[in-house]
């Protein structure tokens, strides 16, 4: 009777590993085909439009020669360049809030993460409106589009700091002040000691600070107000969609999507790790 | 420790009221003059400063800022006009009054009075503690003391100054100006220089948004309708990826399953890949030319290709199923690293007491997912509401709506509230007064949904932890 049982349970694993690999593969299938079909359909060179299927006819590198002679090469040097600048500034400013209010307990602590909790439920989209005209007087639209999105990037980049106070919440406050009795002074503790312990948290700060700018649509689209050398990838390739144009730039669209997507994929693959434990560990402390 | 605890102490005590009554005459001058009580106790270095601060505010107060506060009530009087110019010898526009920099400088202004007003109690109060000090024997802490103390125990000070003052400006700042032009009638004819001025309305944008003239045309209609929309979008969105995620991660841990790196690392790599991209991929896969009506045809399902993005149902639909695409690998990462941590004695003795798994998952993996990711499902939800990112990219919010075509934007079936929104601030007759008032109405909408949440988490936590 127990040996049958037995044999009974797993027949019913079998089964129903089985039925979980089915389902994995098939979502494997799903989820990757759309990358495949891009990168299949940026070597077609029989036509520039879009067809209903996926392998060329003609294979070539057309289109990847003719992103060299476009705007393109606009879009990916502004859009490489916001990355790498907010990147740096970005994770100075998030480390320097989320280490100050784990750390410190002063006046106004609670007050600023309250104000920075309701700012933060208010549509961000809606500050662009005057944004962008500050910015206009400013001469910071347009082809200087890049600097004004620098500036508006860093400058609001302090309220994204929930995930890394988290971490810092972590590492028990009796290191610092151990070391405080030492006689280092908090700037010392700061990043002699803190900065090392967190590097997790910093890396994943570093990464999503950089992967930021490269989606960014909506703040970049009215900087640059459809001033094709002030866009960045996201709003230059979306213009390649537009009625009057997707006949003539589709097959350019995924060779664009296919080079915006490489380094980032690599990047992200890379430091995969550092990025699963901040999400994870943001969602849990919300 | 002693010396800083009593520090501590005179500050606490402090207060402005007090600083003025019982303050020496300098220390009560210091209110007209900033800094006096300062250079009288001999701190030269703040002096200076408090002293340098008061001279530029006047001077900047006497040639900008009288005007642009005085101006706030109107926001300019002289419109733009013709005007003969002797130099070029014919007529030409003349721009005069600019709304917009009398509303955004007039804002700027009224907060640096603000920041006066608080400077000046400082300086009083400076200037009374040292006082203080003086007569009981006190050290009197030097400029060298006061840069010292910001990398150490001011140290706050130093690493907030510069993040604090760039919220200050670029989102605090903006949103205090956007919810003004929510009482003005700010837009394209009205851009407050060269179309023309705006001015203060009162309430009517917030009337007209909910005014019902004009039938199923009007904008209460229309506006119920994409609200009816955004909700049921941020329910869809959140909990169908929330249940699939959970489950994609359950099936990748099961034991027995092998691979368990390669499945997470598909799944990964297309939250990889920006998401702008795949967005505007598949949304070009489904058009009426895209790849699925070429293969749909190609296999004889269907004769003629069908219009997926301009058909509401369809588009509905099809927003919510990429969308599980789009988000449940997030899911699976977060869900994965939670599941490992629920106690496996749990399970056990479900187990023993004859509970299938989907009992097991339905009474102790969702509860217990549930508790930890309260906050997650939260925030998940709000930022379902204003997803601009997968409605624009995917559907533009079309197709469009016949009926709307009272209210400004062109909106469509699919349209959020902040694609509207949006769509109001586009073009030569953007409507920002009224992307302003949408503006407001959601941001009501999320700080309510917010607090209630909030608040049925806090009687939850207060029962103690799971399990």
């Amino acid at each position: 009777m127990n040996e049958k049982q037995g044999l009974g349970m797993s027949a019913k694993r079998t089964i129903s590993n089985t039925i979980i690999y089915i389902i994995l593969v098939l979502m494997s299938i799903i989820w990757l085909a759309p990358f495949f079909c891009i990168v299949f359909q940026s070597f077609r060179t029989e036509s520039t439009w879009q067809v209903g299927y996926v392998i060329p006819q003609k294979w070539g590198l057309d289109n990847y020669k003719e992103l060299l002679n476009s705007s393109f090469v606009d879009w990916y040097k502004n859009t490489f360049l916001i990355a790498l600048v907010v990147c740096v500034l970005q994770t100075i400013i998030v480390l320097c809030m989320s280490y100050t209010l784990s750390r410190f307990r002063f006046k106004m602590r609670n007050f600023l993460m309250r104000f920075m909790l309701v700012l933060g439920l208010f549509p961000g989209i809606l500050g662009i409106i005057i944004l962008y005209r500050v910015l206009a007087d400013m001469g910071l639209t347009k082809s200087n589009a890049v600097f004004g999105l620098i500036l508006v990037y860093c400058a609001s980049s302090g309220m994204g700091y929930y995930i890394s106070k988290g971490f810092f919440d972590t590492i028990p406050m009796s290191l610092d002040e151990a070391a405080r009795i030492d006689g280092a002074t908090r700037l010392q503790v700061f990043i002699q000691m803190i900065l090392p312990l967190a590097k997790p948290i910093v890396i994943y700060t570093i990464l999503t600070a950089f992967l930021g700018p490269w989606g960014d649509y909506v703040f970049a689209k009215f900087v640059a107000f459809n001033e094709p050398s002030g866009m960045n990838t996201a709003v230059g390739l979306f213009t390649w969609l537009a009625p009057d144009a997707i006949g003539r730039k589709y097959t350019m669209f995924c060779a664009g999507g296919v080079v915006v997507a490489i380094p980032v994929t690599l990047l992200f693959l890379f430091l995969q790790k550092y990025y699963v434990e901040g999400v994870t560990g943001g969602a849990v402390k919300g | 420790m002693g010396k800083s605890e009593k520090k501590k102490k005179i500050g606490n005590e402090l207060s402005f009221a007090k600083a003025i009554t019982k303050g020496d005459i300098f220390t009560k001058l210091s209110a007209p003059i900033f800094g006096l009580g300062c250079f009288v106790r001999g701190q030269i270095a703040r002096g200076i400063i408090l002293l340098g601060f008061e001279v530029l505010f006047i001077w900047y107060m006497i040639n900008y800022g009288l005007y642009w506060v005085s101006m706030l009530p109107s926001l300019g009087l002289e419109v733009p006009a013709k005007e003969y110019d002797s130099f070029y010898d014919q007529y030409v526009t003349v721009y005069h009054d600019n709304s917009f920099k009398i509303l955004l400088y007039g804002v700027l202004t009224l907060f640096l009075i603000a920041a006066a007003v608080y400077t000046l109690v400082t300086s009083v109060k400076m200037s009374y503690a040292a006082e203080i000090k003086k007569k009981n024997g006190q050290k009197i802490d030097k400029f060298k003391d006061d840069l010292k103390s910001l990398v150490d125990e001011k140290f706050y000070k130093t690493l907030l100054s510069l993040p604090v003052l760039g919220i200050f400006l670029f989102s605090f700042l903006p949103i205090v100006f956007m919810i003004l032009v929510a009482f003005t009638n700010y837009d394209g004819a009205h851009d407050g220089y060269i179309t023309g001025l705006f001015h203060w309305v009162g309430f009517d944008n917030f009337k007209t948004l909910f005014s019902s003239n004009g039938g199923t045309g009007s904008y209460f209609k229309i506006f119920m309708g994409i609200l009816g929309w955004t909700i049921v979008w941020a329910i869809l969105a959140t909990f169908t990826n929330y249940i699939l995620g959970i489950l994609v991660a359950m099936m990748i841990n099961k034991k027995g399953i092998r691979f368990k790196k390669l499945w997470r690392t598909i799944l990964v790599m297309t939250i990889a890949i920006p998401q702008f991209i795949s967005l505007m991929y598949v949304s070009k896969m489904f058009d009426k030319t895209g790849l699925i009506n070429g293969l749909l045809l190609k296999l004889g399902w269907v004769t003629a290709p069908i219009d997926f993005w301009g058909t509401p149902l369809y588009a509905r639909i099809l927003v919510v199923v990429i969308n599980i695409w789009i988000g449940i690998p997030y899911m699976m990462l977060i869900a994965t690293g939670i599941l490992m941590n629920i106690p496996t004695d749990l399970y056990e003795s479900a187990r023993i007491d004859g509970a299938n798994p989907f009992q097991q998952f339905r009474y102790i993996t969702m509860p217990y997912m549930l508790f930890v990711t309260a906050p997650y499902l939260l925030t998940s939800f709000t930022g379902n509401m204003n997803n601009f990112g997968v409605i624009y990219f995917l559907t533009g919010g079309g197709p469009g709506n016949s009926k709307a075509t009272a209210v400004g934007g062109g909106v469509g079936h699919t349209d959020l509230l902040i694609t509207w929104l949006f769509k109001l601030t586009q073009g030569t007759e953007a409507s920002y007064y009224m992307a302003s008032v949408i503006g407001i109405v959601i941001f009501v909408i999320v700080s309510t949904i917010t607090l209630i949440v909030y608040n049925g988490l806090g009687s939850n936590k207060n029962e103690g932890d799971f399990a």
